[in-house]
């Protein structure tokens, strides 16, 4: 899941305090189950922002809408009528959610009430941890189902750096070495023997620095056609 | 021979070799690289050019490489894959080699957050790099030179001749791949190695017979690392806090006597305790040769470079081998 943190309410406030009626719009996947930015999430910062809109003598309007997610037309197409009559939107969605729709609105503007962060999983209630960076050519095969390009806070590829100290990396006693992890999962899986080999140097495209990506389905996409068609 | 630089010939020769360490300062004045390469000129056989070490800048290393190799000092350019990607770090390979520098360490970096230990504000927000690691770094290295090709395939017209070296730390975690960490250093083109500090002799000396074993000595030529200790302060420091250093009680306790030594006396403890650590320099520098497999040490006397000529005498590892000019 894409996981984030509610902003600052002092910078929410920054973005919105000009406006006459704002929507605060949440996203009930991933955002909502690490309580950034779902319905509930939505409706709290609706509050606070009314509260601080009545403390300095503003006359704003704010209200909140959720949709199941903000990164498929389908689902707020249903809704787009009324989000329009809004003079801004604060997407509590992760930043593909806010690009989504800012895409979609016209001359109101889409701005970030969330700081996206990573890809990743709820280790227990509360916690949750980076564990893929979508690089765009998985290797987990080759370390233990341990990622080291965002679970090593140097993107090693080859093995440890002189900074592992019982088992924790070098920028905190808190983060725990990918390289430490990537050796005992192999050592039990008995594969540790695959890690003699030298990775050469990777070809980063499929990752952030080949440009915006985009991956299309041919067959989905003339399906899709056929039915427009149709109908 | 691949590159010709001095070390190399000192390690041909089979003559054991001495490195020492320069760190260029926070400053744009050339004077403290001049004056701290005309101190360690003659009593190491090259000397390492940190790369904006522990995350703070510095003189950039070649600038600095090039200021010793003006001198007299042979440098030993080091490169950290933290600030540079590939195309960054080639063209400086270029710019290095055709000013005359001949050897090169890679190395991964102490991380941006590091900061000199919280002890300066360096730059934690930065960005870094990290497009390859060391040893993508070291084959870029070999590829260059021996097969006269960037990394990319694109060829040299001229081909940096280096002699390709990279960190290792013997005792750092996880203790039982350290051994296979040095051979795909090796198996990369590591030319050799400069290790992380030693003063646990015996877990050096049981992970080298590892290393003994898969012949790796042979392959490459091991510089044992030994970092001179001022302090019981320091020694505890680095036991507790430097990774892949761990420092046994007794020369914790032969530092902490000489520190009492001198009472309440300041000026004395200080002095005794670096007489104690020269004392204990000396000491490391001939367990660390007597080891087998190991082909020279790499000294660093941080923020203390006029001690490695009393080093380098009490050793016995002076005058150092000079070659007749070509
Ligand atoms: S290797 Fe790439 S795709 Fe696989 S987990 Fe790591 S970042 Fe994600
Ligand atoms: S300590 Fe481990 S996780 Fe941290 S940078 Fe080094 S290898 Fe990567």
């Amino acid at each position: 899941m894409i996981v984030g943190t509610q902003k600052p309410i002092d910078e929410i406030w920054s973005m919105v305090r000009d406006s006459k009626r704002v929507l605060v719009f949440g996203c009930n996947t991933c955002v909502a189950i690490c309580h950034a930015g779902g319905e509930k999430e939505a409706e709290t910062i609706a509050t606070l922002l009314r509260m601080r809109a009545s403390q300095e003598g503003k006359d704003m309007e704010v209200n909140y809408l959720s949709v199941m997610r903000h990164c498929e037309p389908e689902y707020f197409e249903p809704v787009m009528d009324e989000v329009k009559t809004y003079d801004l939107i604060l997407s509590t969605a992760c930043g593909v959610g806010v690009n989504f729709l800012a895409d979609r609105t016209g001359t109101i503007p889409v701005y970030p009430g969330i700081n996206t962060s990573f890809y990743g999983a709820v280790q227990q209630p509360g916690d949750f941890t980076e564990l893929c960076g979508g690089c765009g050519n998985c290797i987990l095969h080759l370390t233990g189902g341990i990622c080291p390009i965002v679970r090593c806070s140097k993107s090693l590829m080859n093995g440890p750096c002189g900074g592992t100290k019982n088992g924790k990396c070098e920028v905190s006693d808190e983060v725990d070495c990918a390289w430490f992890l990537i050796v005992e999962r192999m050592k039990q899986l008995g594969t540790l023997e695959k890690l003699a080999e030298v990775l050469p140097p990777r070809n980063w495209s499929p990752s952030t620095h080949g440009g915006p990506r985009r991956i299309v389905i041919e067959h989905l996409r003339e399906i899709e056609q056929q039915e427009e068609k149709k109908g | 021979m691949k590159c010709g630089s001095n070390l190399e010939k000192v390690i041909l020769s089979g003559q054991p070799a001495v490195t020492a360490e320069l760190g260029p300062p926070m400053s744009a004045d050339p004077h403290e690289v001049i004056k701290k390469a005309q101190i360690l000129k003659g009593f190491c056989d090259a000397a390492n050019i940190t790369d904006c070490q522990t995350a703070v800048v510095r003189i950039s290393s070649i600038a600095a490489a090039v200021l010793a190799l003006r001198e007299g000092l042979e440098p030993v350019m080091q490169m950290t894959c933290r600030d540079r990607n590939r195309i960054a770090m080639q063209a400086d390979l270029l710019g290095a080699a055709a000013l005359g520098l001949k050897n090169c360490l890679c190395l991964a970096g102490d991380h941006q957050k590091f900061s000199a230990a919280g002890r300066l504000k360096g730059h934690p927000g930065a960005k870094n790099v990290y497009d390859v690691d060391t040893c993508q770094l070291v084959g870029i290295l070999k590829k260059m030179r021996d097969e006269g090709l960037q990394e990319g395939g694109d060829k040299l017209e001229v081909a940096p001749k280096y002699f390709i070296g990279a960190s290792w730390t013997p005792m750092g975690d996880p203790l039982d791949f350290r051994p296979m960490n040095l051979m795909k250093k090796v198996n990369s083109g590591a030319d050799f190695i400069q290790t992380q500090g030693i003063y646990d002799i015996e877990l050096f000396r049981s992970q080298m017979e590892k290393i003994r074993n898969m012949g790796l000595h042979e392959r490459t030529a091991i510089l044992g690392g030994i970092i001179v200790p001022k302090s019981a302060m320091m020694l505890k420091y680095m036991d507790s806090s430097v990774a892949g250093v761990s420092v046994p009680k007794a020369l914790i306790d032969r530092m902490a006597k000489a520190k009492a030594a001198a009472g309440e006396d300041k000026k004395k403890a200080k002095e005794l305790q670096e007489q104690e650590g020269l004392k204990i320099t000396v000491e490391l520098i001939h367990q660390v040769l007597e080891t087998p497999g190991v082909k020279g040490v790499h000294i660093q006397a941080i923020e203390w470079e006029t001690a490695i000529e009393g080093i380098v005498k009490a050793a016995g590892l002076y005058p150092r081998p000079t070659f007749p000019v070509e």
